[in-house]
């Protein structure tokens, strides 16, 4: 019986250890223990994508993972997609598009537009729009976040 | 919102897991990829004494086949289920309704056992089994059991399960004898559906299975007896009375019934061929 847990887990290549309540989410531990504060928090319960982060290479729902589930997992967040540079051909092409505002959702989009990219998606706007249905913008109106992922299919296949 | 506070269990063997269900005595709840469970905690509808994680059951995963039935471990995750060459290969109505299910991050996380035993009206693979004529083997403290997925759904998020756990299912490999059809209508891509059906067809015999529709995966016996004597499609959609549509602020019961017919002509025209 145990309302906290020992944990450990790689994030963003390093390895990390904590105790964590059983309750702690996987993107509240990630922000408020490790300070990786670029996964957003929204709805907290898996509609807004703002959270979407990797974990073993899969996309997830960080507000849907309790911390103590990624024991013995690697986590990647935005700040660790950025860093190695997986990130860097979206992140010009959404700053060249416009395709943020606020910014709130991008994190999140990046995250689930690197998968897509990664799985060998095609430049097809009707497949990125179902792609990033999980994912909500409140400021763009996600046209230019479509430009943007087209934009990186188009150049990193050619 | 945040969850209340649990005991996190992580059981390593089945048997084990049985017992802390029976030891808790309805106060846990069994967590498989959370994507259900997760949401309804963070809202608070579920507060669960202690959670019963089924990551390191191992009794609980694996794709197989025997012969004519495929065996689907109850912790496959709806993205394994996608990219499995036995599950294109044999049961091609789960190929058609998964892109539908969510999105990649949540496909990512989530179970068919889970989808099957949380039994939501609007989820697409209750309504699969019962086009299927899949059975769900459930293991408890007697030991195991299979239950028809005709048998399986009671109601609104209820099902035949009883202190039990959902180890896998089983779903009979297509015949050449069979076509599948399949659509859903939602307000936006990955959404739970406002109406949808999937259908198997048999020779020449119909089953269909309606979802979003009613308290629970319906099929309508008159229904699919018109749609095997080749009814017209106006007398077939007048056997749609027969559901109690739900009423809600998506759809009242007349849209609801409205676009359970257009679901349902749509997805015959779409059939394999
Ligand atoms: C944004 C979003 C969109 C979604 N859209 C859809 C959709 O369009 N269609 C759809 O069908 N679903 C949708 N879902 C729900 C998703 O499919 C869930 O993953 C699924 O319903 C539950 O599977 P799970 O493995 O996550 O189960 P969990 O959430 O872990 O559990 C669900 C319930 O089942 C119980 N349980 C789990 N496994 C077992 C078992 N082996 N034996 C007995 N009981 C068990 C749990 O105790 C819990 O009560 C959506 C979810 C989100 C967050
Ligand atoms: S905060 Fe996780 S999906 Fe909205
Ligand atoms: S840029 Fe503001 S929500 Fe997307």
């Amino acid at each position: 019986m145990s309302r906290s847990i020992d944990i450990k887990l790689r994030v963003n290549g390093e390895d990390v250890g904590a105790t964590v309540p059983a309750r702690l989410n996987l993107v509240d531990f990630l922000r408020e223990e490790l300070c990786l504060t670029g996964s957003h928090v929204g709805c907290e319960h898996g509609v807004c994508g703002a959270c979407t982060l990797t974990v073993d290479g899969d996309t997830v729902r960080g507000c849907l993972m309790l911390a103590t589930q990624a024991n013995g997992k690697e986590v990647t967040t935005i700040e660790g997609l950025a860093d190695s540079g997986q990130s860097t051909a979206l992140q010009a092409a959404f700053t060249k598009r416009n395709a943020l505002q606020c910014g709130f959702c991008t994190p999140g989009m990046l995250a689930s537009a690197l998968g897509y990219v990664n799985a060998g998606g095609a430049a097809d706007r009707d497949a990125i729009r179902q792609h990033i249905s999980g994912n909500y913008c409140r400021c763009t109106g996600y046209q230019s976040i479509v430009d943007a992922i087209c934009d990186v299919i188009k150049e990193t296949r050619t | 919102m945040k969850a209340p506070d649990f005991d996190y269990l992580r059981p390593s063997s089945l048997d084990v897991a049985l017992a802390m269900l029976i030891e808790h005595d309805g106060e846990a709840m069994p967590l498989a990829g959370g994507q259900s469970l997760m949401p309804m905690m963070n809202f608070r509808v579920a507060a669960p004494e202690a959670l019963i994680d089924l990551a390191d059951l191992t009794e609980l995963r694996g794709i197989t086949v025997d012969t004519d039935t495929v065996r689907i471990g109850a912790m496959t995750r709806y993205a394994e289920l996608m990219s499995d060459p036995t599950v294109q290969a044999h049961i091609p109505l789960i190929g058609m309704a998964l892109p539908h299910i969510a999105h990649d991050a949540v496909r990512n996380r989530g179970t068919i056992g889970g989808s099957l035993a949380l039994a939501d009206p609007a989820a697409e693979m209750p309504a699969l089994m019962l086009a299927l004529d899949a059975s769900i083997e459930v293991a408890g403290p007697d030991g195991t059991r299979m239950i028809k997925a005709d048998d399986f759904f009671l109601g609104m998020f209820e099902t035949a399960l009883d202190d039990e756990l959902i180890t896998a299912i089983h779903v009979p490999v297509a015949t050449p004898a069979q076509r599948f059809g399949f659509h859903e209508l939602t307000q936006r891509h990955g959404d739970y559906a406002l109406a949808g059906v999937a259908i198997a067809k048999t020779d020449d015999s119909y089953c269909a299975a309606f979802f979003g529709v009613a308290d629970r995966a319906t099929r309508v016996p008159e229904l699919e007896a018109a749609l095997t004597r080749q009814d017209n499609i106006k007398t077939v959609l007048t056997h749609l009375d027969q559901i109690d549509f739900t009423d809600d602020l998506k759809a009242n019961h007349t849209t609801r019934q409205r676009l359970a017919g257009v679901a349902l002509t749509r997805a015959l025209k779409g059939m394999t061929q």
